[in-house]
């Protein structure tokens, strides 16, 4: 592990431990409204302000940061797990189930998800917790991100299909999913690994995003997207520099994914 | 020979002194013509058509541009004479007779006459032209007469009772009969000379334009306005920063805070406009609600104690910066004539509407509120998305109810699928919305108060009315409107308006103050709480 890979492994590290002790750093508490200091600048007492409804800036970054680095990674997982086993059974199994899958990969890549995601929000029922719309959230992002995935991993298991240890596997009878678990499955792990990684900053911007259309996280629970609404007015951009830190915190925790991943793909850093 | 010099001089200089004389006289006839007036547009105009007119870019232009008989003053709210001298409405309300000013012509040089008005009105009323405008004059089935008594002298006759005829006729653009322009001939200060869609549109000053100032100069005193189609309001914020415009209409209470900071005297708080903030619950019978909630919504107690521990002075404090007043009922305080001083504002207290709750069989255990059979109080209140100020209010309220055990699911959805629940599958708890006032009339608002309404939004299209207050106020709505007389509407509107902060079927939250920003080259300018806020007086504004 080179030096910037555990640099990157101990921000991250550093990350996580700061938003699992939110409750220490930040007693305020994320949903607690000082409404007599609403927008207050830095100070004593709320060291990065507070929002436009006087609620600790840092408590919420805190918080959101702790939901955005936990569900990201579960919902990376989740989509990772659909990847492997749709894009890699239809690459084993080939002939018309890999057309057929591949079919059906290439129409989930083709629809507008923006637009899908807005109409599955407003199908979903109202009267739901803040935390059930939070899992609901990563949950959608998981079920629908795995298609790029899938594609890759079907291409890497169709590589398998002819090789000569599968051949010997089938000539010794065993069965077709027993083999595709015990034999095809473990020789997919790095590109797994990569896909892994490779979501979690994908999903963690794709939260964002939806923070943005406010069809993300449901208040008053904070998360990285709905933190960085805060950006929307490009005129108090300049005046209030602080606002920056969720912006900034993003971008480090991105980054920091991205060179763990270069090791993980092999690729120089 | 230095006498023949002095002598010519002298002559000269009689002749200079005459010609500048001469060229007073002409002057104080003429135009003061002067600069351009630059502001945005924040959507393309639907249509030039004044007829037509819908969407606000429209409205505006029509305000520019349109000849009106009459012109509600916004700034005294009370109604001036414009293309008719004077106009006198009949007993039964359902005539009006306009005496019209001679010798205006229109833009292109066609004259002005009744016969035009005629031919506004005829269009107006057509239903083929399903003009909105003329909507507001449909109140009884039947056809619309006009008659022609001279070129100056016209009567008007409608079906049914009017209410508030002459005050509708603000909104009627006059077109001329004759003009081989149609609607592009017209009667205002202004004439739309150039039009890039999705750039720009250049309005002329109407070189026909009938009014003067005091001092006998021709209005209006602008060349030009151009209205830059700008729906981007942080551009349209930089843009005002760098002068690349004069005005800007309506500002947000953040912009107006941050403008504030480096130049306070160009903006302008002409305090709490007809625009209020409001949320209500959802009354529906055959919603698909559960049944208890569906019995906490249609109760009095329930809707008032949810008024009550809302804390209004913080929402237009914290929201809106202070730009924004706790709302008091169905009429802004910023109505002069038909807000009903009698009212009261909710007091916030939320001890007091876990008292009422409480006597209504209501529980208050572990910080949760609970009803007599023990269901916990949640529910979601849902707004459109996009809209930073409703949910900041939305989340407000959220925390303020919480502090009387009940659980509020904040919810944003886009507003096609928010309109959606609220018009056809009613399936929702309670929503957030605003309501933008651009009429002072009630009888404006006749779609709202009416039960068998489908803008009633609590409860709308009830075949009957289902309670005895709704019942009342369909009375009350149809008797004001039914009525000629001033005064005796309003009395029946201040008592729906009484009836609705009894009953709380909607839960006034805010009135928006009325925000605008003016460069400070813009003279003449005096904002209002009226649309449009700054450019009410466009004739007689001028830049420098």
């Amino acid at each position: 592990m080179n030096f910037w890979r555990r640099l990157a492994f101990l921000v991250l590290l550093l990350v996580l431990g700061m938003s699992l002790a939110a409750n220490w750093l930040a007693p305020a508490g994320y949903r607690t409204q000082y409404r007599e200091a609403a927008g207050a600048p830095p100070s004593r007492q709320h060291w990065l302000g507070t929002d436009e409804i006087g609620r600790d800036r840092l408590a919420r970054v805190l918080y959101g940061t702790r939901i955005s680095l936990l569900l990201a990674p579960a919902a990376a997982l989740l989509s990772t797990f659909m990847a492997a086993f749709i894009g890699g059974l239809a690459g084993y199994l080939g002939g018309i189930w890999a057309r057929g899958a591949m079919a059906i990969t290439d129409l989930f890549l083709s629809l507008p998800w923006l637009f899908l995601l807005i109409t599955v929000r407003a199908l979903l029922p109202l009267n739901v917790s803040p935390l059930i719309s939070v899992l609901v959230t990563f949950l959608l992002l998981g079920l629908l991100g795995w298609t790029s995935a899938a594609r890759v991993l079907s291409a890497s298991a169709g590589s398998f299909r002819d090789s000569d240890f599968v051949r010997q596997a089938r000539a010794s009878g065993i069965p077709g999913f027993r083999l595709f678990w015990i034999h095809v499955l473990p020789n997919l792990k790095p590109v797994l690994y990569a896909q892994f990684w490779i979501s979690i900053p994908v999903f963690i911007l794709s939260e964002a995003n939806l923070g943005i259309l406010g069809l993300g996280v449901a208040e008053p629970m904070p998360s990285w997207g709905s933190l960085l609404r805060e950006l929307e007015g490009l005129v108090s951009v300049g005046e209030e520099p602080w606002k920056f830190v969720p912006l900034i915190l993003l971008i480090i925790v991105v980054t920091s994914f991205q060179l763990l991943l270069s090791k993980e793909e092999g690729l120089p850093v | 020979m230095r006498n023949r010099k002095t002598l010519l001089k002298m002559r000269l200089c009689r002749r200079t002194g005459l010609a500048w004389l001469a060229s007073i006289v002409i002057f104080a006839g003429s135009a003061l013509a002067q600069g351009e007036l630059r502001f945005c547009l924040r959507s393309e105009p639907k249509t030039f058509d004044p007829l037509k007119v819908e969407d606000d870019a429209s409205v505006a232009i029509r305000y520019l541009t349109g000849g009106t008989l009459v012109r509600l003053n916004r700034q005294t709210q009370v109604l001036e004479p414009e293309l008719a001298q004077s106009w006198k409405i009949s007993n039964d309300g359902r005539q009006i007779t306009f005496h019209l000013r001679s010798g205006i012509s229109f833009s292109d040089g066609t004259p002005f006459s009744a016969e035009d008005v005629a031919y506004t009105v005829q269009q107006l009323m057509d239903p083929a032209l399903q003009s909105p405008t003329g909507d507001t004059f449909r109140s009884g089935s039947g056809s619309v007469e006009t008659k022609v008594i001279s070129p100056t002298e016209i009567a008007i006759t409608f079906p049914a009772l009017v209410a508030g005829l002459d005050r509708q006729f603000d909104q009627v653009a006059i077109l001329s009969a004759h003009s081989p322009k149609k609607e592009m001939a017209v009667l205002g200060p202004f004439v739309v000379a150039d039009y890039k869609p999705g750039a720009t549109l250049l309005l002329r000053r109407n070189p026909n334009y009938w009014k003067s100032d005091e001092q006998g100069h021709k209005l209006p005193y602008l060349d030009s306005i151009t209205l830059d189609i700008q729906p981007n309001r942080d551009v349209e914020m930089l843009r005002f920063k760098r002068n690349g415009i004069d005005l800007i209409n309506s500002l947000d209470s953040e912009y107006y805070d941050r403008l504030a900071e480096t130049s306070p005297k160009v903006v302008h708080d002409a305090g709490p406009s007809l625009d209020s903030e409001q949320m209500w619950f959802n009354e529906v019978l055959k919603a698909p609600l559960p049944a208890y909630k569906k019995n906490w919504f249609r109760s009095q107690t329930f809707r008032r104690a949810v008024s009550q521990a809302i804390n209004r002075d913080d929402l237009a404090k914290v929201v809106f910066r202070g730009h924004a007043q706790p709302a008091i009922g169905p009429v802004s305080p910023a109505n002069k004539f038909w807000f009903d001083t009698k009212l009261k504002p909710t007091l916030y207290s939320p001890d007091g509407a876990l008292k009422a709750l409480q006597a209504e069989g209501f529980r208050f255990e572990n910080n949760t509120l609970k009803d007599k059979d023990g269901n916990e109080v949640v529910f979601s209140i849902i707004t459109n998305s996009g809209n930073k100020y409703r949910e900041q209010m939305a989340t407000m309220i959220q925390e303020d109810l919480r502090k009387i055990g009940i659980q509020v699911n904040v919810v944003t959805l886009d507003f096609p699928s928010l309109i959606e629940r609220m018009t056809q599958t009613f399936d929702y708890e309670a929503i957030l919305l605003g309501l933008t006032n651009v009429g002072l009339d009630p009888n404006e608002q006749m779609n709202v108060w009416l039960s068998s309404s489908e803008n009633h939004q609590w409860n709308p299209q009830e075949k009957t009315p289902e309670t005895a207050w709704e019942s009342e106020i369909d009375q009350l709505m149809r008797a004001q409107a039914a009525s000629s007389n001033p005064l005796k509407r309003k009395e029946a509107f201040d008592r729906v308006q009484e009836i609705v902060a009894d009953e709380q079927p909607f839960i006034y939250l805010v009135n928006r103050d009325a925000l605008s920003a003016i460069a400070a080259n813009v003279h003449g300018a005096s904002p209002v709480i009226l649309a449009p806020q700054t450019f009410w007086n466009a004739e007689r504004l001028s830049v420098k």
